[in-house]
């Protein structure tokens, strides 16, 4: 990836809050990133870390009340999506921005059918005829592995596996041939065997149409795989991001540490939640005001406690948020 | 779906037979005799000949026999030399009242278009008003709106006909008089006229009968409703950049409508019962008020006649009900 060139997507101090009875959760505090054409950047985390709830923000997907965007800017090619209209938001939903979810059973509408759920951003946001989008529909049905496209266009859902499903969701993010495409843990929700033919389906169209990806997992043995850089969010902030290669070699935050090593040996069974880590990510209830992974932090010391570490440069486009520093001495 | 239907209607034939015989029992067991109405001036001997008349001295395994030929066979074929001026009756017993000695079924067809306006017009106006209520009441939930729409729902389900009807009358009958206190069944729309005097004679028994169907529909659509915003899909609609329009009116929608379907389907039954109360209190001629004063003059095979007839019409919106959700959700698959 060039280096110097202009991100196309960049995140600037979002925040986003979520109004409950008990109290306002800071579910996103402060994520700053940005995203080259053509990367992939993973992003990675426990459950619970503000994955998910950040990449809603960007596009406006989260429910309101109660989420509320508080703070920040996302530059889509330079402009700000979260002060445009409405109306503008939803032409930039589907066209330039391709959304993939968890759960490809429950992510397709039961009563449509497959080909008119694909059919439906072509004729909104590229304006085509029906007869149009349905060739178009089938064409994308081809381009993701689905045998005999033209014949399942009129299949409904439950008439497919959960892995075409996935391709079935992935083939509606690409219609409209987007900037940018995220992956909200696409694989999780699948097999092994399926989770690696999703995989190897998205580096083969990565290459074929050039858009950059969001990849966002739990399993840092995927990013392994694909990514070009990776983040690694925790209590709703980035506490670490470097590209792929040093950030597995070189992992700066205790909590990517341990993240590391909880990754499985090829060989032995994949595990669906990273459960090696004692105790539970928190649920803020407050802006961090110290490290939030103090407490579950072999290395903390009591700055970490009186200040909310910052993200600071360790090495070529490697930063971390953490007061500890391998080697020195702290008090 | 054809098999489906079909073996459902050869499995309502056992059922339906059931039922009619657990009707004819109970409507039998009732106390009171056929001749209550009748002056006791009239000499015993005389009362005799017209229970033997009306064959009401039979026993009730026998007048039950003879009720199903008559039903199934009698009433059809007379029905149908009616319309082609056949003879396939051959002139056989029809089943008649006892109160009035003529067939029941002639009643019934010259009651069914009144019962057919005023409840007919009340439940198609009540799911009009329920519709778009429950899908904005959940649209913008715990709004004034929907807290608004809650409490009139509350009060449709908890106040009854007899009363709300009682209440519009005085108000719209009795203070405004905008509207006649009594529905007139003799009238018959021939000009502009009498069909302004047909729309004011029925507003007040439609209205009173709508709101009660309203506040139920309504609350059923607005949970279905909130049961499908939150689904996966709705996320996925929006994230594929569509309207807030297409999201709710289409997708959302089109998935909360199959619950509410059905329940409309199997509600229409429902209703003919429903409405007998606001029949009598408004002179609506319809057939709940004939089943009243059936029962009220012990005129069993008029209120065999009846019951049995709302018990087909639950059996058969029951089907109509199971067929319409096979067509409106694609996942079910009956064959
Ligand atoms: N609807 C909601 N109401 C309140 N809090 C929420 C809601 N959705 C998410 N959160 C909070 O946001 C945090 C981040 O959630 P999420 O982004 O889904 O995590 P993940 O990294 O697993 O995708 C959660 O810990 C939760 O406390
Ligand atoms: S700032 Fe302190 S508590 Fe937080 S991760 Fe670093 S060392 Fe651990
Ligand atoms: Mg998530």
């Amino acid at each position: 990836m060039p280096d110097g060139a202009e991100p196309v997507l960049d995140v600037r101090g979002l925040k986003t809050v979520f109004r409950t009875r008990e109290g306002n959760v800071h579910a996103v505090n402060s994520v700053s990133f940005h995203l080259r054409p053509g990367e992939l950047l993973g992003v990675v985390g426990e459950s619970g870390s503000g994955k998910s709830v950040t990449m809603m923000s960007l596009i406006g997907l989260l429910p309101s009340p109660p989420a509320e965007v508080q703070a920040g800017q996302v530059l889509l090619d330079g402009r700000d999506i979260l002060q445009v209209s409405s109306t503008q938001l939803q032409s930039i939903r589907g066209a330039r921005i391709g959304f993939i979810f968890q759960d490809p059973m429950t992510s397709l509408n039961p009563v449509f059918t497959v080909g008119s759920q694909i059919m439906e951003p072509l004729r909104k946001h590229m304006g085509l005829t029906k007869a149009q989008a349905q060739v178009r529909a089938a064409e994308l049905l081809d381009l993701v592995g689905i045998p005999d496209a033209k014949k399942r266009l009129s299949g409904y859902p439950h008439q497919f596996s959960g892995g075409m499903r996935q391709r079935v969701m992935i083939a509606i993010a690409l219609a409209c041939d987007p900037r940018v495409l995220i992956a909200d843990e696409p694989t999780t929700a699948l097999d092994v065997t399926i989770q690696a033919q999703i995989l190897e389906l998205v580096r083969e169209l990565r290459q074929k149409l050039g858009m950059a990806i969001i990849w966002i997992t739990h399993d840092l043995g995927v990013i392994a795989g694909i990514a070009d850089r990776v983040m690694v969010m925790y209590a709703g902030q980035v506490v670490e991001q470097a590209p792929v290669k040093e950030l597995f070699t070189r992992p700066q935050h205790p909590y990517t540490r341990a993240l590391l090593k909880t990754i499985p040996h090829l060989a032995g069974p994949r595990s669906d939640r990273l459960q090696v880590i004692e105790g539970q990510p928190p649920i803020m209830m407050a802006a961090p005001a110290a490290c939030a992974f103090a407490p579950r932090c072999a290395h903390a010391f009591d700055r970490c406690l009186r200040e909310n570490p910052q993200r600071r440069p360790v090495g070529q486009g490697h930063d971390v948020a953490c007061h500890w520093e391998a080697g020195a001495a702290h008090a | 779906m054809l098999t489906f239907t079909l073996r459902r209607l050869l499995l309502a034939i056992p059922t339906l037979l059931f039922i009619s015989l657990v009707i004819f029992l109970l409507v039998d067991l009732a106390p009171g005799s056929p001749m209550s109405e009748i002056p006791l001036t009239v000499p015993p001997e005389v009362r005799q000949k017209m229970i033997e008349a009306m064959g009401a001295d039979q026993p009730v395994l026998v007048r039950y026999v003879l009720w199903l030929r008559q039903f199934f066979w009698v009433e059809p074929a007379t029905l149908i030399d009616g319309w082609f001026g056949t003879s396939l009756a051959g002139g056989e017993q029809r089943i008649l009242s006892w109160q009035t000695r003529s067939p029941v079924f002639t009643m019934i067809g010259q009651r069914i278009p009144q019962t057919i306006t005023v409840v007919g017009t009340a439940y198609l106006l009540g799911v009009m008003i329920a519709l778009p209520i429950g899908i904005y009441s959940a649209y913008r939930q715990y709004s004034l709106f929907d807290q608004a729409g809650t409490l009139f729902a509350m009060i449709g389900f908890s106040v009854p006909t007899f009363f709300t009807g009682t209440l519009l009358i005085i108000v719209f009958s009795v203070w405004l008089g905008w509207f006649p206190t009594k529905y007139d069944t003799t009238l018959s729309v021939t000009d502009w006229n009498s069909f302004v005097q047909q729309i004011r004679q029925m507003a007040l028994p439609v209205l009173t009968l709508a709101l009660a169907n309203a506040a139920a529909i309504s609350r059923y659509m607005r949970s279905s409703m909130l049961d499908n915003m939150g689904q996966d899909y709705v996320r996925t609609a929006r994230a594929k950049g569509m309207s807030e329009r297409t999201v709710v009116l289409k997708h959302v929608l089109r998935n909360s409508l199959i619950p509410v379907v059905t329940v409309i389907a199997l509600g229409i039954p429902a209703i003919f019962g429903g409405a007998i109360i606001t029949e009598n209190l408004f002179g609506v001629n319809g057939i709940g008020a004939a089943l009243i004063l059936a029962i009220h003059a012990n005129d069993l095979p008029t209120v065999q006649t009846l019951a049995f007839i709302f018990a087909v019409l639950i059996v058969v919106f029951n089907l109509i009900a199971d067929i319409l959700y096979g067509l409106l959700d694609p996942r079910i698959r009956y064959d």
